[in-house]
């Protein structure tokens, strides 16, 4: 059901991937699905793990994590599909969980799912995420709807542009899911070197502050994978990274290397007892 | 003038937001912060909210927070590009 | 030492101002919106978004929004409860006739204990059963339509013209929707507030779902409206006025639902609105098939599967109280005489009460039961077994009530507002602990409805009996 559009492609080597849907065991790497809501986020899940999550048109519908796994070129994969977010910048808990999972878990490849008809907004998260980690793919999705609204995105251009491979999708159809799967392994073999676009900061004196904190990140938690992340979140005033410096939970986090599974709790003492 | 007077057909270039925490970062996680381009796309049939088009996305916002972002609005028509 | 570094950041973000946050995303929107320029291509001349516009206009217009929303969510009750119909029928004949007889011949052949056969089949099976045959077939086709709806981006156009109906409830405008999901089943709808990102208003979109009559609760509202409220009118109209009745119950359900979520937004639940916000996507043409296949397993077979948890001990419950006796009465008999005066006092009955605590874990067996207890406690007119659930044609449920169970109007009356309000049933409950995680929340959306339920129906009851109607 799911490979009838593709056998017919000259790429699509149905050998190369084998969905094995809920089956995570024993996985090589790993892969996080991120993206904003309504950009076909689980569609790009479905299409690789073979399973069929249903998450609908809303921000937060994913509020606990959705994982899958699939096998590409005889490496097994799990898939953490995360909660759909305009920013990782905010509080809500959904943003949390994102943000945590790709700064702590470490995952081998961010999947980055951004909607052709808006780039300009999707890449605002975007831009977030290559702040936190350089290995990212960027699938360009929906880019036949695109087209119908007379939107053409270049995605060299972009792909320049972000230093990160660009895969222009219609996950929907299946189109792209081949190239994707091969950007995917090309940046965890790092065959193909990332270089990040990192948000210029027009105010050199900021840039300042930010390598002061680094250095002092640097020194109490060395095993950090991203301090200069830690720092603009600690510079941001980010309560939950404080409190993660405070209780010395920073360092664990990044050690432990995984984060537990989190669950569809609403954040209760936010609310007035 | 505030967003919230902002009359369907015009454009309008955000300068300013009043509000501050949380309120504030939502919005500029949608998009809306100063520079940003912004016009009427409908209206709720009970008058609010209104919802408006964001950097090529519809962003529905209430009145109360409309009248938090300050605008200027441009004299040309609307162009209708997004 | 952590201390420190903490005071560093604190000293730095001290020296470089307020606006830190806002510089940050502006670096990163101008980066976005120059990488986005250069990136993408327009081609003129190609009138963008037109369909959408024109269905925007459409979906939110002042008279065509609001027609077409009462229209498809009219269309979506009508083909989920006719077309639910005939399957639930054919699911009954089977599972509460052949497989129910064929498990008694079974028990038969084995020699089983008649208390043993009794406990399993008339208990425990003839419950699940029960709940199956009512349950899945209008759950397997509404879900899938709701689902198709939403897929199709519909979903938030309500939301956007239902907002200011919540505001003013300080509630959020997505509580529609939870609710809407809720006249399917409130397990469901408040699974579905998990949409509403501010904890304070997705509590009270939780608390409330309740007052959306779901479906275990549908039946019983129709046969109240059929066989009590219709004999007010004339049999030309009798249709007409049953189906009304149900309505306005329905239409009441969301009055309350709006009243409530404003007294805990003034009360417990007192406070700012949360930030808001809503996004409406471009419209999509729904995968039709994969919309079915997920929202069956997603939805469907999850609500069903817990639903069947619950029936079979409450099956179980039901039959044990009927048959196990202390002194000359079984237990059953002693807790509807212990409730009656109480029951009484609501408007209803000790009967009433008893089916209704043992259907807590499933409302759909409330009148299976009521009809056996009515019937094995009062003069047994109609055959019925100790702790055997029965279904009976519309005229006979209506004798039995009148003449063995002395149900007046009042009765059936508040019997439907009884239903609207009591509490919500045990698969939403859990529901509702595994999605809060706090207890005294659980305790809030459990008790609150019920304390109102029987306010409701107490004064109700009291100014029928003032006005010497009851």
């Amino acid at each position: 059901m799911l490979t009838d559009a593709c056998q017919t492609c000259p790429i699509y080597n149905e050998s190369a991937l084998k969905k094995l849907g809920v089956n995570t065991e024993n996985f090589d790497f790993v892969v996080a699905l991120a993206g904003n809501p309504n950009t076909g986020k689980s569609t790009v899940f479905n299409a690789l793990t073979g399973l069929r999550q249903h998450t609908g048109n809303w921000p937060g519908k994913t509020v606990a994590r959705a994982e899958g796994g699939f096998e590409y070129n005889d490496h097994n994969f799990k898939v953490v599909d995360l909660p759909g977010t305009y920013s990782l910048l905010s509080t809500s808990t959904d943003e949390e969980i994102a943000r945590d999972f790709i700064l702590f878990g470490q995952p081998d490849v961010t999947i980055v799912v951004v909607d052709a008809t808006r780039l300009e907004r999707n890449l605002n998260l975007a831009l977030q995420i290559l702040e936190i980690t350089d290995r990212v793919v960027v699938a360009l999705n929906l880019i036949d709807e695109a087209a119908r609204h007379g939107i053409k995105v270049d995605e060299r251009h972009l792909a320049r542009e972000l230093g990160v491979p660009v895969v222009p999708m219609v996950a929907r159809r299946m189109v792209g899911v081949p190239q994707l799967l091969q950007a995917v392994e090309e940046v965890i073999l790092g065959t193909y070197p990332t270089r990040p676009h990192r948000i210029k900061q027009q105010d050199t004196r900021l840039e300042q502050v930010i390598g002061q904190l680094v250095n002092a990140i640097e020194t109490q938690f060395p095993s950090l994978p991203n301090a200069r992340w830690v720092a603009l979140r600690l510079l941001d005033g980010d309560a939950s990274i404080e409190e993660a410096v405070r209780n010395h939970t920073l360092g664990d986090l990044a050690r432990s290397n995984v984060i537990a599974p989190v669950g569809d709790v609403i954040p209760l003492q936010a609310v007035a007892s | 003038m505030t967003l919230d007077q902002l009359k369907p057909d015009l454009t309008a270039t955000v300068t300013h937001l009043t509000t501050t925490g949380a309120n504030r970062r939502r919005l500029m996680d949608l998009g809306l912060l100063p520079g940003t381009r912004v016009e009427v796309e409908m209206i709720s049939p009970l008058g609010d909210p209104v919802a408006y088009r964001v950097r090529g996305a519809v962003i529905a916002l209430r009145r109360k927070q409309a009248r938090e972002i300050e605008i200027a609005v441009a004299q040309e028509e609307k162009t209708h590009a997004d | 030492m952590t201390t420190d570094l903490l005071q560093t950041a604190n000293q730095l973000r001290a020296g470089m101002g307020e606006d830190y946050h806002d510089k940050l995303m502006e670096a990163i929107y101008t980066d976005a919106s120059q990488i986005a320029d250069r990136s993408v291509a327009r081609e003129e001349g190609k009138v963008r978004w037109t369909f959408d516009r024109t269905l925007d206009r459409a979906l939110t217009h002042p008279v065509w929004g609001f027609t077409v929303m009462g229209l498809m969510f009219f269309g979506v009750f009508w083909i989920t409860i006719t077309g639910a119909n005939i399957p639930s029928q054919m699911l009954a004949d089977f599972l509460l006739g052949s497989v129910y007889n064929a498990l008694h011949s079974v028990a038969a052949a084995l020699s089983a204990p008649a208390w043993l056969s009794g406990l399993l089949i008339d208990g425990i099976y003839l419950a699940t059963a029960w709940v199956i045959s009512v349950m899945l077939p209008p759950m397997a086709i509404f879900f899938p339509l709701f689902t198709l709806l939403e897929d199709l981006g519909y979903l938030p156009r309500v939301v956007f013209n239902l907002d200011r109906l919540f505001a003013k409830a300080g509630a959020h405008g997505k509580q529609s929707l939870s609710m809407m999901m809720g006249f399917g089943c409130n397990a469901a709808g408040v699974v579905a507030t998990r949409i509403i990102d501010s904890p304070r208003e997705r509590l009270i979109a939780i608390i409330t779902n309740n007052f959306s009559i779901c479906n275990g609760r549908w039946p019983t509202l129709i046969l109240m409206g059929t066989i009590f409220v219709a004999t007010l009118v004339p049999p030309a109209l009798a249709s007409f006025v049953a189906a009304l009745s149900v309505v306005t119950v329905a239409a009441m359900g969301i009055v309350v639902t709006l009243l409530v979520s404003a007294f805990l937004s003034k009360t417990w639940l007192k406070g700012e609105t949360s930030v808001y916000s809503l996004e409406l996507p471009p419209y999509r043409p729904p995968q039709i098939w994969r919309t079915i296949y997920t929202s069956m397993i997603d939805r469907t077979m999850i609500v069903l599967w817990r639903a069947v948890v619950m029936a079979a001990p409450a099956g179980a419950v039901i039959w044990l109280t009927s048959n196990i006796f202390i002194g000359d009465m079984s237990i059953a008999g002693h807790m509807v005489n212990l409730l009656n005066p109480f029951g009484l006092l609501l408007g209803l009955n000790g009967i009433i009460l008893v089916a209704y605590i043992v259907a807590i874990p499933a409302n759909e067996i409330i009148i299976p039961t009521i009809l056996m207890l009515t019937l094995t406690l009062g003069s047994n007119i109609a055959g019925a077994q100790s702790g055997v659930m029965l279904e009976l044609g519309d005229q006979q449920v209506y004798q039995v009530l009148t003449q063995v169970g002395g149900w007046t109007m009042l009765t059936a009356i508040n019997l439907m507002l009884f239903s609207l309000l009591h509490n919500p049933c045990s698969t939403t409950i859990m529901t509702i602990y595994k999605e809060t995680k706090n207890l005294k929340w659980t305790v809030v959306a459990t008790l609150l409805p019920l304390a109102l339920a029987f306010l409701v129906t107490f004064s109700t009851a009291s100014i029928a009996r003032l006005l010497g109607w009851a």
